[in-house]
């Protein structure tokens, strides 16, 4: 009998991108974080820059970033990713510089740097990764923690008299001149995945183009610090986060 | 030799940029912003970037990340901003990023004032943010001293591959002195392979600063303390008519200068008094404070401080002389008649 080398007949239609190394990683089952990254990997690859970019990782649960990117990458502080990307990118302006950043990371500790790289314009792009909820250090309140929603430092929900309202970092960010791209993408199922890619392509693009800053915020389950199974988190975002952040696009200029 | 007269400031500045530093981040704050200002313009020409940042915690990490990028690159504040660097030099040491800082420093504690003080040297010399780390601190006493040391300090933060503090104040910064630039000699080509660059044609290249596994903190962390020992090699101290001293005075930076016009005054009347600059403050020069203090009686410690080097001049002379303090504090400058008056006094 003949062997059919199966190979020759057929196509390659998914594999690990150049860009992501073959480590597991740490990430619970139903987490955003590793859709998140691939589609960045898949993006670095699609525009053949994974050799000419450069990364920056947060502190949060993403901390660990640069064990999954195969590319070159700096830890930031706790909120100070975008001033060492700016470091980074003003010194080296002939490369692509991504920093990669959660809710508390960015918005709150970090959200003075984040004001102010968008205000400069500066030619970086920002991941922003939106679960509503500190998931590294157990599920304490978020800046962008709904008003209702229960965390370890709000035990009975969120109250806007007490907490105030979650931040709508993309609304906000859109209205300075600096931003060049600015969007808003979920990565809790295949439907909006597909778009979410779409997003963060056109946020490098912007770079690649020099045109300016370029934000995605990505709204991403959390079923361990929410308490709940992957497709309860699933279904609890697209239930509760979609109404409050509306997915889209911002602030589009020159892609 | 050309002479310019510049202040401390413009001259720090000025050197740092022959010295091949073409960024800079910082933020303004009394009494350094002729560094600022001075970059401001100089750097864009030259090709480099210039970028006042949000804030001074920004500016840090402009420059850890620019440090990433394997450029020489600097900062300056004075002491409330030199408090809010902390974290970033925390960072900075931990990831093994050559930098250079200045601190003109101004009294404090708090928002202070805006008159020369030393009051930051535990700040400098102990570590100042989080974790078992050190700067490399280095204390000019004259403008052209300021302009050598800042040509300096970029060799030995890439050396060491550690951030450099310039220790100075608000005098430093503002006086105008006549200052010469050596042509330096290009300073050898100091391996940047660690540096970020886009992993091209090498494995992909990781600055980073967290080891979850004690193990390995522990080891990252006696890798630096080697790397701190090991700059005891390029401790700094001047010996200023010490040979036949029964008495020195210990002083650094601008007190140091005035120290040296009271120990001229004193040996005018006959006491054998010296003077003991140290250059580097960390590495501190303990080898020479347990030398002299074998055949001298006494070491007179003059701070603009309530007393801070003192403890590393009690810690090197162990006992083996006496160890007197005299400080002024607040921005108060002491005169080389006050620091002579007390000299007197501790004589007997």
């Amino acid at each position: 009998m003949e062997t059919i080398d199966k190979t020759d007949k057929m196509d390659r239609v998914f594999q690990r991108p150049e860009a992501l190394t073959k480590a597991t990683t740490h990430y619970c089952p139903g987490c955003g974080h590793g859709v998140a990254h691939r589609l960045i990997a898949e993006v670095l690859d699609e525009l053949g820059i994974r050799e000419q970019t450069v990364g920056v990782a947060p502190v949060g649960c993403s901390v660990l970033m640069y064990n999954y990117m195969n590319i070159d990458m700096l830890e930031a502080a706790h909120g100070r990713a975008p001033a060492v990307a700016t470091g980074f990118k003003r010194a080296r302006p002939d490369l692509t510089v991504f920093c990669y950043q959660g809710d508390g990371d960015l918005a709150a500790i970090g959200m003075g740097e984040t004001i102010a790289a968008a205000a400069r314009g500066e030619k970086i792009c920002v991941i922003f990764v939106n679960n509503a909820t500190y998931g590294m250090t157990g599920g304490q309140m978020a800046p962008t923690t709904l008003v209702g929603q229960k965390t370890s430092t709000s035990a009975q929900g969120r109250m806007s008299e007490r907490c105030g309202f979650p931040i709508k970092v993309a609304e906000m960010l859109s209205v300075l001149d600096g931003p060049q791209y600015i969007a808003r993408v979920s990565v809790s199922s295949a439907k909006y995945i597909a778009r979410a890619k779409q997003a963060i392509k056109k946020a490098f693009e912007v770079q690649q183009l020099d045109l300016g800053y370029s934000l995605v915020e990505v709204l991403s389950p959390c079923p361990t610090d929410w308490h709940m199974t992957p497709q309860q988190a699933v279904n609890w975002l697209e239930e509760n986060m979609l109404p409050y952040y509306p997915l889209g696009e911002f602030k589009v200029q020159g892609v | 030799m050309e002479k310019l007269f510049m202040t401390g400031n413009e001259a720090i500045a000025e050197a740092a940029i022959r010295s091949g530093c073409l960024y800079y981040f910082g933020y303004p704050i009394t009494p350094q912003n002729e560094i600022p200002e001075y970059m401001s313009t100089r750097l864009p020409e030259l090709g480099g970037a210039f970028l006042q940042a949000e804030s001074e915690i920004a500016a840090i990490y402009m420059v850890y990340g620019a440090a990433g990028a394997g450029m020489r690159v600097m900062s300056s504040s004075s002491s409330p901003g030199i408090s809010l660097k902390q974290e970033g030099l925390s960072y900075i040491a931990a990831a093994e990023l050559p930098c250079v800082i200045v601190n003109m420093m101004r009294g404090g504690p708090g928002l202070g004032g805006i008159q020369p003080s030393q009051s930051d040297y535990f700040q400098a010399t102990k570590g100042g943010g989080h974790g078992d780390y050190h700067l490399f601190v280095l204390a000019p006493s004259t403008v052209q001293e300021a302009v050598s040391l800042t040509g300096d300090a970029f060799d030995i933060a890439d050396k060491y591959r550690t951030p450099v503090m310039i220790l100075g104040d608000g005098i430093i910064g503002q006086m105008m002195e006549p200052v010469e630039f050596e042509q330096r000699p290009r300073s050898k080509e100091y391996d940047k392979s660690w540096a970020l660059s886009g992993a091209k044609g090498r494995p992909r290249n990781v600055i980073k600063t967290l080891y979850l596994d004690p193990q390995k903190l522990e080891q990252h962390n006696l890798k630096l303390q080697d790397k701190y020992q090991k700059m005891k090699e390029d401790v700094r101290i001047e010996h200023y008519l010490c040979d036949d001293a029964e008495i020195v005075i210990a002083a650094y930076g601008t007190v140091a200068r005035i120290a040296k016009t009271a120990v001229q005054i004193l040996r005018d009347k006959g006491i054998k008094v010296g003077l003991l600059r140290p250059i580097t403050l960390y590495p501190f020069p303990y080898d020479h404070f347990q030398e002299i203090a074998e055949r001298i009686r006494k070491v007179l410690v003059v701070e603009m401080s309530l007393g801070q080097m003192v403890e590393d001049v009690k810690l090197a002379v162990n006992g083996k002389a006496e160890v007197a303090f005299y400080g002024r504090t607040g921005g108060i400058v002491p005169s080389y008649e006050e620091i002579a008056a007390e000299l007197e006094k501790q004589l007997f």
